[in-house]
């Protein structure tokens, strides 16, 4: 059981998909040692009592340093070429860390060192196979990480040391714990015996990162150091994945220890289930068979599971509506015929309404999140639920579940299908002609769609459509948070799984560009695109200067409206537009010029078209080493977007100045029905139309 | 009422305390009171947590502290199939004149004198709260100058021990509800 099942599971390897599986278990790693020792002729036992000191090469063989990251990450990783260190070498806390992330297959750690952390740093320097990324804010780190994870499927690394180093990881460690993304964090902290003492630089990061962690570690003895760094990867790549923190103290790192490898582990209070329940899955298939206006609810969990194969196959077994949320966006293809959209606040009418008239939920990894079931108890009143999830947590959480089902997607999908199809053989099947046409009149009827500005400005919908056409759908996408998060998440065709990257649970401005950053070392040959805002974009720009410098030719666009865009468009419907701080390029150079509040607000520079000029952000990009270009009118975008796609060996930054009053449509407003949605203002859907 | 006892073991690691008692703070469970202690394997210590659910069902209470890696195995404790049991200690007015009726209350709870002042008498007392909560209201009129419960700790009636199997992936109170199953 458990996680000794899905360690059997072959790596997808098929075109596109992603990599999604937990991270090795005590079986795997015993076996990676043991072939390596195998194979190696280096290995063998070190002199006994030498420290092994990091550069000694007769144990290590260094590596092709340049060609690990040519191939593409997705595919399952070469068991690594350096030999496992025979058992019981003599080395520091420091350099076990570093082997033991050698052990575990890390190619690559983001982070920023400091004082308590500094030993770790002087065997990373030596290690042939983990690369270090220094960024220019841990938090940086943390994004690039959880945007490296979300390409890969596997854990991202990030490092910072005690203290301010740490606590800048606490957002995006909290982001990834919203969206359930395997992080390792391993952050530094004063000696053992300054714990609790207000040691320089000492933070509670235990204590602080408590309720935003899947689990974490305090580390104070130098032999605990690689069994928790093996028990943290395997925390947060098996079941319900999730960011893990180990904070070591600087005397553990510095003390000398025996490496051993595999470690035991020992955590025997966690076991996560990922097997289904077959009665469980049975029953799901007998209300499938007979459900008449059914759904499949998709959510981030389908991705997670790498179960997107399966998922196609279902959905066209049973014809049944298939809706994607934020997180599934790409889980099941967005031209797909069976595809109704995403459901939710932004969502589609044919998936909103579909969730809202349906008789049967089948939710596949989604958590019935606030932002798609609006007020809950006028959320799909019709409808029984199957609600198949690897966290039993969620199930029943928010919406009562007739058929509770706790597992893995793929698992429970691939027992689905062979019990439909039992179903099916036995003659129970229900036509399902009349809700597709529903269905169809619906979508027909609502389609998505955008204004063109009448006051000629750029629509932003238009300069996201036209990156996703022209960058296609084998580029990532990765999207700040706000309106150009939804325009991204609406109007690009997402068809593969891990393509598109966005901050979903927890909403953090400043992830884009780190993401995209992480995506794009985690898959080399990818284009990777960044849509990102321009209030956004200042929380986490100063990452382009590690891409200049470290060779990650990301490619970010700018949606410049000059302000932040989905706080606007709420005052604007909901505060009788007055739009408190929401503008941020307003003119106020006194007290009183900023607490009056004229209309129209007077503008920096009146003859420009819109959009924040401070900072430049042409100027911007080129200090920090990348191309920097401008687009303020819909007839060159397509050209600057080509220019864009021609420049790989650097960063590039577009930024395209955009319709400031450009609205997110359609919309549920937050504490409200479903059935209230609007597609724009004042307009509401005729649900009973026909076409 | 809504209240229910569970019995949850957890590693004997520090933070553990905090780890639960910060779950029901951010989900917002009401906790009645939390009594934590060792048990005879030295690995594993036993938190007696008595949760109100009039806000969120006991299902939902079991299955996020299941999530905590350090929790092992968590049982619903029911007062009809186990022996539930809270230490009261109650300082009591007594002068010279109301001591020997606080005295023959005393004696009727079944409790004891530990300790005895000029004005004062202190009283303790262990029960199940319906009794000590008696306890107190007859208490009362003679006037409580301050008083300490410890909250609950309980043992399920019986044979069999939780404490034993907690070590191996046996069944939790989540699963009995059909949510899934461990093979």
């Amino acid at each position: 059981m458990t996680d000794q099942t899905t360690a059997a599971h072959p790596g997808p390897g098929l075109a596109g998909t992603a990599r999604k599986g937990p991270g090795p278990t005590p079986r795997d790693l015993a076996a990676r040692a043991a072939s390596r020792d195998a194979a190696d002729t280096h290995s063998g036992p070190a002199q006994p009592g030498a420290t092994a000191a990091p550069g000694a090469p007769a144990e290590r063989s260094r590596g092709d340093q340049g060609s690990r990251h040519d191939a593409p990450h997705r595919a399952d990783p070469a068991p690594r070429s350096e030999p496992a260190p025979a058992a019981g070498t003599r080395m520091t806390g420091a350099s076990a860390l570093v082997r033991a992330l050698e052990q575990l297959g890390v190619d690559v750690v983001f982070g920023i060192p400091g004082g308590a952390i500094l030993p770790l740093y002087d065997p990373l320097f030596d290690s042939p196979s983990v690369r270090h990324i220094l960024v220019r804010h841990e938090q940086g780190a943390g994004h690039a990480a959880t945007g490296y994870a979300q390409v890969t499927g596997r854990p991202g690394v990030c490092m910072a040391t005690s203290g301010p180093g740490a606590t800048n990881l606490v957002t995006p460690l909290s982001d990834a714990y919203m969206d359930s993304v395997p992080v390792v964090a391993i952050t530094g902290q004063v000696p053992s015996s300054l714990i609790g003492t207000d040691g320089f630089q000492e933070a509670d990061i235990s204590g602080i990162t408590l309720p935003v962690t899947k689990h974490n570690f305090l580390v104070t003895k130098a032999e605990d150091i690689a069994r928790t760094v093996a028990e943290a990867f395997h925390v947060a790549s098996t079941g319900r994945p999730g960011p893990v923190l180990v904070d070591v103290a600087k005397d553990a790192l510095q003390a000398e220890t025996e490496f051993r490898w595999p470690p035991v582990f020992d955590l025997p209070g966690y076991h996560p289930v990922t097997r289904p329940h077959s009665r469980q899955v049975r029953e799901a298939a007998r209300l499938i068979a007979g459900a008449s206006r059914p759904v499949l609810y998709v959510g981030g969990g389908v991705i997670k599971a790498g179960a997107s194969p399966e998922l196609l196959e279902l959905a066209e077994l049973t014809g049944i509506p298939v809706v994607t949320t934020l997180m599934a966006r790409g889980g099941f293809p967005g031209s797909h015929r069976q595809n109704l959209g995403m459901p939710g606040m932004h969502g589609t009418v044919a998936a909103v309404g579909a969730l809202q008239k349906s008789d049967l939920l089948i939710t596949l990894g989604a958590r019935f999140d606030d932002r798609v079931t609006g007020k809950l108890d006028s959320f799909a009143p019709g409808a029984a639920v199957v609600h198949a999830d690897i966290d039993p947590a969620e199930i029943s959480k928010n919406r009562r579940a007739d058929v509770p089902i706790v597992g893995d997607c793929r698992e429970v999908i691939t027992e689905l299908i062979a019990a439909v199809t039992a179903e099916f053989e036995a003659g129970h099947r229900t036509d399902l002609a009349a809700w597709w046409s529903q269905l169809d009149a619906l979508r027909n009827t609502y389609p998505l769609g955008y204004d063109q500005p009448e006051d000629g400005s750029l629509a932003p919908q238009y300069v996201i459509e036209r990156i996703g056409q022209i960058a296609g759908p084998d580029a990532i996408y990765v999207a700040g948070v706000g309106q150009h998060q939804m325009w991204a998440a609406q109007f690009i065709s997402h068809e593969r799984p891990g393509h598109w990257l966005n901050s979903g649970g927890a909403g953090t401005m400043g992830y884009a560009v780190p993401a995209a950053m992480g995506a794009k070392v985690a898959d080399q040959a990818a284009c990777v695109w960044a849509i990102d805002g321009d209030g956004c974009f200042q929380m986490t720009n100063q990452e382009l200067a590690t891409c200049a410098v470290e060779g990650i030719p990301v490619k970010i666009a700018i949606i410049n409206n000059g302000n932040l865009g989905m706080v606007r468009q709420w005052q604007t419907l909901f505060y009788n537009e007055r739009y408190s701080n929401t503008d941020l390029d307003r003119v106020a150079r006194t007290y009183d010029e900023a607490l009056s509040h004229e209309q129209p607000p007077p503008r920096r520079d009146p003859a420009a078209s819109g959009g924040t000029r401070i900072p430049d952000f042409v100027k911007l990009a080129e200090a920090y080493g990348c191309v920097g270009l401008r687009c303020e009118d819909a007839a060159s975008v397509d050209a600057v977007i080509e220019q864009a796609m021609k420049i790989n060996d650097r960063p590039v930054v577009v930024d395209f100045i955009v319709h400031r009053d450009a609205m997110v449509w359609p919309m549920v407003a937050a504490g409200t029905s479903n059935d209230d949605i609007i597609v724009a203002r004042n307009m509401a859907p005729d649900w009973d139309v026909t076409e | 009422m809504n209240r229910h006892t569970l019995s949850v073991l957890v590693e004997n690691k520090p933070g553990v305390l905090v780890r639960i008692a910060g779950l029901f703070s951010r989900r917002g469970f009401n906790i009645d009171s939390l009594a934590v202690g060792p048990t005879e394997h030295p690995e594993i210590s036993r938190m007696t947590i008595v949760v109100d659910c009039a806000d969120h069902p006991l299902e939902q209470v079991t299955k996020q502290l299941n999530k905590l890696i350090n929790v092992l195995k968590i049982v619903e404790l029911e007062p009809t199939a186990s022996v539930q049991r809270e230490l009261l200690l109650i300082k009591v007015r007594a002068d010279l004149e109301s001591r020997s009726r606080v005295l023959e209350t005393v004696t009727l709870f079944r409790a004891k004198v530990v300790d005895v002042a000029q004005d004062a008498v202190t009283v303790e007392a262990t029960g199940n709260r319906d009794k000590l909560d008696a306890l107190i209201r007859v208490l009362e009129p003679f006037g409580i100058k301050e008083l300490v419960q410890s909250g609950m700790v309980a043992l399920g009636r019986g044979g069999r021990s939780i404490t034993d199997r907690a070590l191996r992936p046996v069944d939790r109170v989540a699963e009995r509800s059909g949510a899934g199953a461990a093979p």
